[in-house]
């Protein structure tokens, strides 16, 4: 949560992708708290690993700096922010007053265990999981074509013509 | 002849004419002046042909006959249907009708033949003709109403034929209007028939007549229904207070004037109300209202013709101091003689119409009389056939006129001698103006202003120039030589032993036409068949002194009266009286509350208003497309918010 | 013994705080990290319910979840760059070329 919050006062951007970056580390944590280690385990090789990598390079790619005080939205701050703070409220209100009908979680209970969790993808939850390679592959090819040179996709449309 | 096979011809009669109106009316603009005109005649004649025919076959035994065309209306128990009906009184009126509208069809050919607007003029008078043909073969009120309205619609088309003009449009609007008036009170009348009678039939409502209790003495509903019934018949037929569209009708073309204003239309008031005489019989506060209206409108018109310049106003005054006339008759209980009169006024008053126009063509589209003169050498043909519809008109024997007019003054005497000596001096009056109208259009000198000599290139059938006064072609003159032949004769198809009377009593029952009926005092009638000559002879030598032997006497005399003969002359500024009454108002709040007030302020405004407040609502909305992804998540979040805490609401209640 | 509620209650303030950067920020990169913490607020959430009715199919949804993070996360960089290329600019307030 100090992370979460972290991310939201730090101005330069590579703050706030370092306090990102406790942010999912903490929460790797609490997935090992509720014994879903293999979960936590790709938390932490994924999302920290790869994805953080990939914003922390971009920022530097890109020479972001400090943020500059421009003019802003005003529907944003005017009804955004009221709008979000009334879901959060109105989100954690009912959860404290339900709070009585849920049970407790038992701490490291031991029992996402790979071998478990490998049959459940490969079986049941196999069709999603070929879609999201797929959905992967796409998503490289969006990124390499988004992000060449403006020119080179030119040429190389060009080349693919002629 | 069996009612079955005669019986299917009743629909075809108003048929035919509707049929000539359509051709004429859709292909006319291309077509031949040849084609047009046969399309007319054929159309119109053959009608008059069918009418004959049932005529000739027609018998009293076998009468009434009638027709189902087709359903029309279908309400719980109220039922109205395209029923066609031929009894006595039918017969006359659809022999009178098509008989005369023939004629005069024939005569326009002549009349009209150089205008342009040719096959709209004929495709009117057949639309007329259907219309009429159709009010006098009606079964039930309604489709006699179909008739009535259709009637007032061709005259308004016709009145106002030469609609560039200013006038004739202000006129034809004018007779529509005042005859919607009338209208408004024919139609309550239904309402009444309607609601207490529960059918517009004529059969089934005058059985259920029959039955009721005569209102003598007091005013109950067939009182309401007779005064009602004869508001709408005063509009139609122009009498007090509904007249004064007859004069400003005269705007239109005279074969108009003639078939419409004279012979047919005008009439219909005439024949609604014999029609319904088992209705007024019942309800004798009805007739005297009837009678009285009848008298009055006579005397008074009579007296505004004597003043009047342009001879077609003389003519139109003459129509309805003679409808008035005709009111009188059916007042007083004596339906018959009514219809009698209505016949012979159709033949010699159609004449008389046709005349003027043969003058008036022949001068060269002059109207005002104190331009004629010594025409009686120049039209021979005209001044005989019109001689002898004066002669008939101011009833003296053995013209037609005489027999029905003294018919009516016999009758009336019988009611009471306050109707006859009115009538009588109706009668005098008349015969003085229509001698006057004689002596100024062909006694004397020429006294028209010369035409130019360039007139001589109009494409005339003539054979003269256009230089001065001449003779109408055959086509016009035939049908006046036939009409005068019919105010010669005419009378004695019903004064000969009261023939006409006995034709038409199986139509006219009930105790108060009885009593009209009986001829009981034969010494009384010839008295007075004495007086209404010695009456008519005295208007002849009074018109003769003061319009051919002195001349400058009337002159004189309007001097004399001062302001009364100004009055007079004016038509006693009624039609002002109305303008200042009724119209003014109607205008003037037209103008400001539904022009102004509803028109622009309400419907407009709303119209505008809305498009503005599209405008308004779109400038400020479009604010939110800025382009900025900040504002985007702000409503994004916004609106999850909104859902949220609905969701929160609807599980927590 | 930790009640279900309290991850919960996390996972709002977690996933509230993503949507607040979201607003608040003008940095693209930064508003982007924010989504990145709203997946993961709620990735939270789906460990804990999954840990409390015992249902693994809760676990393998998170792995699906971060899957779909990272293809959008490796998309969005490179419009970012897209972007950044032609307005030299990762001010997201200056990116407004849609407006009205």
């Amino acid at each position: 949560m100090a992370g979460a919050i972290n991310l939201l006062v730090q101005s330069h951007p590579i703050n706030s992708a370092l306090s990102l970056i406790v942010v999912m580390a903490s929460l790797a944590a609490e997935y090992l708290l509720l014994g879903a280690e293999f979960v936590a385990a790709i938390q932490v090789i994924v999302y920290a690993g790869a994805i953080m990598v990939l914003f922390v390079i971009t920022i530097m790619l890109l020479n972001a700096g400090k943020e500059e005080r421009t003019q802003g939205s005003r529907i944003a701050t005017l009804l955004g922010i009221p709008g979000v703070l009334i879901g959060a409220v109105l989100i954690v209100w009912t959860l404290v007053g339900r709070s009585s009908t849920t049970h407790s979680v038992p701490i490291g209970a031991l029992w996402g265990a790979p071998k478990t969790i490998a049959r459940l993808l490969f079986h049941d939850f196999l069709l999603p999981f070929e879609v999201t390679s797929v959905l992967i592959l796409i998503a490289i090819l969006g990124a390499v074509v988004l992000a060449s040179p403006p020119a080179a996709a030119a040429r190389g449309a060009r080349k693919d013509e002629g | 002849m069996t009612p079955q096979t005669l019986s299917p011809l009743l629909c075809m009669i108003p048929l035919l004419p509707l049929a000539g109106a359509a051709i004429n009316g859709f292909f006319g603009r291309k077509a031949s002046k040849n084609a047009i005109s046969a399309v007319a005649l054929v159309f119109c004649g053959a009608a008059f042909v069918v009418a004959l025919f049932i005529a000739a076959n027609f018998s009293s035994a076998s009468a009434p006959y009638s027709f189902h065309l087709a359903h029309w209306l279908r309400s719980g128990s109220f039922s109205i249907d395209f029923d066609f009906y031929l009894d006595q009184l039918s017969l006359v009126m659809l022999l009178v009708v098509t008989g005369v509208g023939f004629l005069i069809h024939i005569y326009s050919v002549g009349y009209m033949w150089d205008d342009d607007g040719y096959y709209r003029f004929m495709a009117y008078m057949n639309l007329f003709m259907f219309f009429m043909l159709t009010l006098v073969l009606a079964k039930n009120y309604l489709v006699m109403f179909i008739g009535w309205e259709g009637v007032g619609l061709a005259s308004y088309l016709l009145i106002g034929y030469w609609f560039t003009k200013d006038s004739a449009a202000a006129a034809g609007k004018k007779a529509f209007i005042v005859n919607r008036i009338g209208d408004f009170g024919f139609l309550i009348a239904l309402f009444l028939i309607i609601k207490h009678f529960g059918s517009l039939d004529f059969t089934h409502i005058f059985t259920a007549v029959q039955s009721l209790p005569a209102e003598i003495g007091g005013a109950g509903l067939l009182t309401a229904i007779g005064v009602l019934l004869m508001v709408g018949a005063a509009g139609k037929s122009a009498q007090i207070p509904l007249y004064v569209w007859l004069p400003d009708a005269m705007e239109g073309p005279t074969p108009v004037s003639a078939l419409i204003h004279a012979a047919t239309m005008v009439t219909a008031g005439v024949y609604m109300v014999a029609r319904s005489s088992a209705i007024f019989e019942r309800a004798p506060m009805a007739m005297t209202v009837v009678a009285i209206i009848g008298t009055l409108t006579a005397l008074f018109a009579a007296t505004i013709g004597i003043a009047q310049t342009d001879i077609k106003k003389v003519l139109a005054y003459s129509t309805v101091s003679q409808l008035g006339y005709m009111f009188m008759a059916c007042g007083v209980g004596a339906f018959s003689a009514g219809i009698f009169h209505l016949m012979t006024h159709a033949f010699f008053k159609g004449l008389l119409f046709l005349a003027a126009g043969s003058v008036i063509h022949g001068i060269g589209g002059e109207q005002d009389m104190r331009k004629m003169g010594g025409l009686r050498v120049y039209m021979p043909w005209t001044f005989a056939t019109m001689g002898i519809a004066t002669l008939a008109i101011a009833g003296i024997p053995p013209f037609a006129g005489f027999w029905s007019k003294d018919e009516i003054l016999y009758k009336a005497f019988g009611a009471s001698w306050v109707y006859w000596l009115l009538g009588v001096i109706t009668a005098f009056i008349t015969s003085f103006y229509m001698f006057r109208l004689m002596y100024m259009t062909f006694g004397g000198e020429y006294r028209g202003a010369p035409a130019p000599a360039a007139h001589g290139h109009d494409a005339h059938a003539h054979g003269n120039g256009h230089g001065e006064p001449h003779e109408s072609p055959w086509v016009m003159l035939g049908p006046l030589v036939i009409l005068a032949f019919l105010s010669m004769v005419g009378g004695f198809l019903g004064g000969y032993h009261n023939r006409f009377e006995h034709f038409l009593a199986p139509v006219f029952q009930g105790p108060a036409m009885e009593a009209a009926r009986e001829t009981a005092d034969s010494t009384l009638e010839y008295l007075l068949m004495g007086v209404s000559i010695a009456v008519a002879g005295l208007g002849w030598w009074l018109a003769y002194l003061l319009y051919s032997r002195r001349p400058d006497l009337p002159a004189r005399i309007d001097a004399s009266l001062g302001w009364f003969y100004q009055a007079v002359a004016h038509k006693y500024y009624i039609d002002e009286l109305y303008a200042a009454l009724f119209v003014k108002p109607l205008i003037e709040g037209s103008t400001t509350i539904l022009w102004h007030g509803v028109d622009q302020g309400v419907i407009d405004a709303a119209v505008n208003d809305s498009a503005d407040a599209a405008r308004h609502v779109s400038d400020n909305v479009r604010h939110m497309q800025s382009g900025n992804l900040r504002s985007y998540a702000g409503w994004v979040a916004a609106g999850a918010a909104v859902v949220i805490a609905y969701m929160v609401w609807m599980g927590v209640r | 013994m930790v009640p279900l509620s309290y991850y919960l209650v996390l996972s709002g303030i977690l996933f509230a705080c993503g949507v607040l950067g979201f607003l608040i920020k003008r940095n693209i990169i930064t508003i982007f990290m924010s989504i990145e913490l709203m997946l993961n607020g709620v990735n939270l959430s789906f460990v804990a319910f999954a840990a409390h009715w015992h249902a693994l199919s809760g676990q393998v949804f998170v792995f699906f979840v971060m899957v779909v993070a990272a293809a959008e996360a490796a998309v969005g960089l490179a419009i970012i760059i897209a972007v950044y290329r032609t307005r030299e600019t990762l001010n997201v307030d200056q990116v407004n070329l849609l407006k009205l």
